[in-house]
């Protein structure tokens, strides 16, 4: 077990046995190493199956959503990025603030299962770590490799170490800095390709999604009660992509209903069985509203406007729109 | 025999403002502009009643084009409709071009009850400009079109 | 047993695909998923598992039933079914060809399910064996030998050849296709048979106890309180339902178009709020709920209706998916044997 892991736990069970909150959130051990599940601690007994290691990437902010409204007090443990999508849900209300205590946690980077599977590793039956890297027991030998090679792409751009909302944090080490290249640097690359040659991309890529709602469910900027989606009244419920264009549908109503308060966490990419870079729909709305409207963080600051319930008188017209964001 | 007319007639869908840009269409009548019969209006109380989802249904149903008709900025019978309308408009057209859509399919005119000939030399230069275009062939629905 | 070098599989593919229809896993955008085999098509088969199981091919995402035609006053119905030409699906693992089966049970039982047939029917299938078991394989744990699959024709992949094996008539006729292969006694085969026994035997999920899931536990399984921990991060997304090759339920749902209507039918997922919606009511209000049908469908409720066959073939396809890591094997080894 690491020390932070350690400290962790202890600090949970120590506000458990004080009776200051009435259950924790945080991430249930698995059957290896790199498959923990959220989950609701309520005795200091249970912690012994409290996990919290590199491969903790799940963002906990949206199961609190229907947890804060139960009775008592909830503490939850938040990574720097997951505490984003938090502060943004206390912006839209969707929180009851007053009953979650925020344990901010430190993150040197998440890594992801299917990082090593594309590297063809596979039949693990151990995990540990060795400094930077990660070993591996297989069927087929030993393998290591770097953490750095096993980062989800959402920690490629990261946000920083800083926890936008916290009431303590856990933090024992120096940050990591895991970034690499810009965040719009492949929005960009898509940017500089024809028009045909963007809509064969997008097109190959969609046509893999199996619409099993997996991207949307986990967001946590999606927290309607209905989506529009599941809505048998609303003409476009589907159940399966029985035409290209449901693809296309649902996925450009996704990203732009949650344009101005998508925090980039990264979930929907980490979550979509088929490896849709969904990321990249959500970073252009990011990089256009940026460009057009001034810099923009959701869940920067958990109160205020967002850039698609203001405006200003000299905003860009939408037919100029292409040659304004083309110049940023 | 006539020869049968192949050239292709673009089916456009315009989403027009009940306080500027409808009357402008209906002033446009009225003084005997023309524009194009395959421009078909659907009339919405505010330029911000529609939301992203009537602009791909319209091409989900046949649609070539689409254009959005308001008031002009700082007109709006509501005030402010319009300007959330240019912003939203603004993120989805470039999103639309952005998932491969020709960016000339998408348009948005400010367009006054008073601008009659305005709102007729919009709707002619939209319809040359889809016609040069061709068929919408990348934001469609298959099955709606299946004879 | 044919021999085919693995530097000549592309005219082997070719031979059959001049045919009729080849498909075979095949990676595209990134993901390896059974597509149509055209030239040029980059052929995937040393990736184990699919995204997307084999049973697409038979009971496809979606597929139009009916279709409504209005001529003027009259409404004209279009029957769409069609016996379906014979295409070969090449490369199902063990896993995926032991659901067939499991599926036949549910759509080949009266009422046949007509489009399930008919496409079942024109099937020649091709089993690859596998060669390189992943950790979250358990299909042993169903009696099933990965190493030695059936269906029309057994194929084994080796470092520098393909093995080709018929076993059935139909099988044979579409080897003949391609006349180049060479005659050979197989004794590679035997020995990666007897290697991927071997790790199947050492893998992480090699011994689960199914012995607890039985009619008469059924009642005291349902009650469990573990169903609270084991669903409680359930996001209520269908990857586990739409990953897997065992799932049947469909929705059937209509799509009006210019002219009419469409009827078709999509898979659904119990995973889904509205899998269980009526006039009136939900039965099932909670995921926990939803979450535990799923599980008891699989290995109790569809045990006892058909003849003690659990619907899950061990792919291990929800445990790789699952985005908060919930599956099949947690359930076990939380409510099966192991825990008395």
């Amino acid at each position: 077990m690491s020390e932070l892991e350690n400290k962790i736990i202890q600090r949970a069970a120590a506000l458990l046995t004080e009776g200051k909150v009435k259950r924790v959130v945080g991430w249930r051990k698995g059957e290896f190493i790199h498959d923990p599940s959220p989950a609701t601690f309520e005795t200091a007994d249970s912690l012994k199956e409290f996990v919290y290691n590199d491969y903790c990437g799940a963002n906990l902010s949206k199961y609190l959503v229907d947890i804060s409204k139960k009775e008592g007090m909830t503490a939850v443990f938040l990574k720097p990025c997951d505490s984003y999508s938090f502060n943004q849900l206390i912006k839209e209300h969707r929180i009851k603030r007053e009953n979650v205590y925020v344990i901010g946690v430190e993150c040197q980077g998440k890594l992801a299962q299917y990082k090593l599977e594309e590297k063809g590793i596979s039949g693990i039956t151990a995990e540990a770590y060795d400094g930077e890297n990660v070993v591996l027991d297989t069927l087929y030998g030993k393998e290591t490799v770097k953490k750095s090679d096993a980062l989800l792409d959402r920690c490629f751009s990261c946000k920083g170490k800083k926890h936008v909302v916290a009431d303590e944090t856990i933090v024992l080490g120096e940050p990591v800095d895991t970034t690499v290249g810009g965040r719009f640097d492949k929005v960009r690359e898509l940017e500089a390709m024809t028009e045909e040659e963007r809509f064969s991309f997008w097109q190959g890529q969609l046509s893999k999604c199996i619409r099993c709602n997996a991207c949307r469910n986990v967001c946590p900027a999606c927290s309607c009660l209905k989506c529009v989606f599941d809505n048998p009244q609303s003409g476009v419920a589907a159940k399966s992509n029985a035409d290209s264009f449901e693809e296309q549908l649902f996925h450009i109503i996704r990203a732009f209903h949650v344009s101005g308060r998508c925090t980039d966490c990264g979930e929907c990419s980490r979550v979509c069985p088929q490896h849709i870079p969904l990321h990249l729909l959500n970073r252009k709305f990011i990089k256009d509203i940026d460009a057009l409207y001034g810099e923009f963080q959701a869940g920067e600051a958990d109160e205020g406007k967002t850039p698609l319930t203001s405006y200003t008188e000299g905003d860009t017209e939408p037919n100029q729109v292409f040659n304004a964001t083309e110049e940023k | 025999m006539q020869e049968v007319n192949k050239e292709f007639t673009p089916n456009i869908v315009a989403f027009c403002c009940n306080w500027c840009s409808y009357a402008g269409a209906d002033l446009a009548g009225s003084s005997r502009l023309s524009y194009p019969a395959n421009v078909k209006i659907v009339r919405v109380p505010c330029s911000c009643r529609v939301n992203p989802m009537f602009v791909l249904k319209a091409f989900q149903q046949g649609a070539d084009g689409v254009i959005l008709c308001g008031c002009h900025p700082g007109d709006c019978h509501y005030v402010t409709g319009n300007y959330y309308t240019r912003r939203r408009m603004a993120l989805l057209f470039s999103f639309l071009n952005y998932m491969g859509i020709e960016k000339e399919r998408t348009r948005v005119e400010w367009v006054s009850a008073a601008e009659g000939a305005r709102f007729s030399a919009v709707m002619n230069d939209f319809v040359a400009q889809v016609t040069a275009l061709g068929e919408n062939k990348r934001l469609q629905d298959l099955r709606v079109k299946e004879e | 047993m044919i021999k085919i070098n693995r530097t000549d599989l592309d005219r082997f593919f070719i031979s059959i695909s001049e045919k009729m229809p080849l498909f075979l896993p095949v990676k595209k955008a990134g993901e390896v998923n059974f597509g149509r085999y055209e030239e040029g098509t980059e052929v995937s088969l040393d990736v184990l598992k699919t995204v997307k199981s084999a049973k697409d091919f038979f009971f496809p995402q979606s597929e139009t039933m009916m279709k409504f035609k209005k001529d003027g006053k009259n409404l004209e119905i279009v029957d769409v079914r069609e016996e379906k030409e014979p295409f070969v699906l090449f490369g199902v693992r063990a896993c995926d060809y032991a659901s067939f089966a499991i599926l036949d049970k549910v759509f080949l039982q009266e009422p046949v399910d007509t489009f399930y047939k008919s496409r079942r029917d024109a099937a020649v299938i091709f089993t690859l064996a596998c060669g390189r078991p992943e950790e979250s394989c358990f299909c042993k744990v169903f009696n099933i030998d990965a190493a030695d699959p059936q269906g029309d024709v057994t194929c084994f992949l080796t470092a520098e050849s393909l093995y080709l094996r018929a076993n059935t008539e139909k099988g044979a006729s579409v080897l003949s296709l391609y006349n180049k292969g060479e005659n050979t006694d197989g004794k590679e085969v035997e020995e990666q048979q007897k290697k991927t026994r071997e790790i199947m035997e050492r893998l992480p999920f090699a011994n689960l106890d199914l012995g607890k899931f039985k009619e008469e536990n059924l009642k005291e399984l349902f009650a469990s309180s573990e169903w609270q921990s084991l669903s409680e991060a359930c996001l209520g997304c269908g990857t586990c339902t739409f990953v897997c090759p065992t799932c049947q339920c469909f929705d059937i749902r209509e799509f009006k178009t210019r002219q009419g209507v469409v009827r078709f039918r999509c898979w659904d997922s119990c995973m889904y709020s509205d899998f269980t919606q009526m006039a009136g009511a939900n039965p099932r209000t909670t995921q926990l709920q939803r979450f535990r049908q799923r599980f008891m469908h699989k290995l109790v409720y569809f045990p006892s209706q058909y003849g003690g066959t659990f619907s899950c073939v061990g792919c291990g396809r929800c445990v790789t998916k699952c985005p908060q890591h919930l599956n099949i094997v947690k359930v076990i080894k939380k409510l099966g044997g192991n825990n008395d």
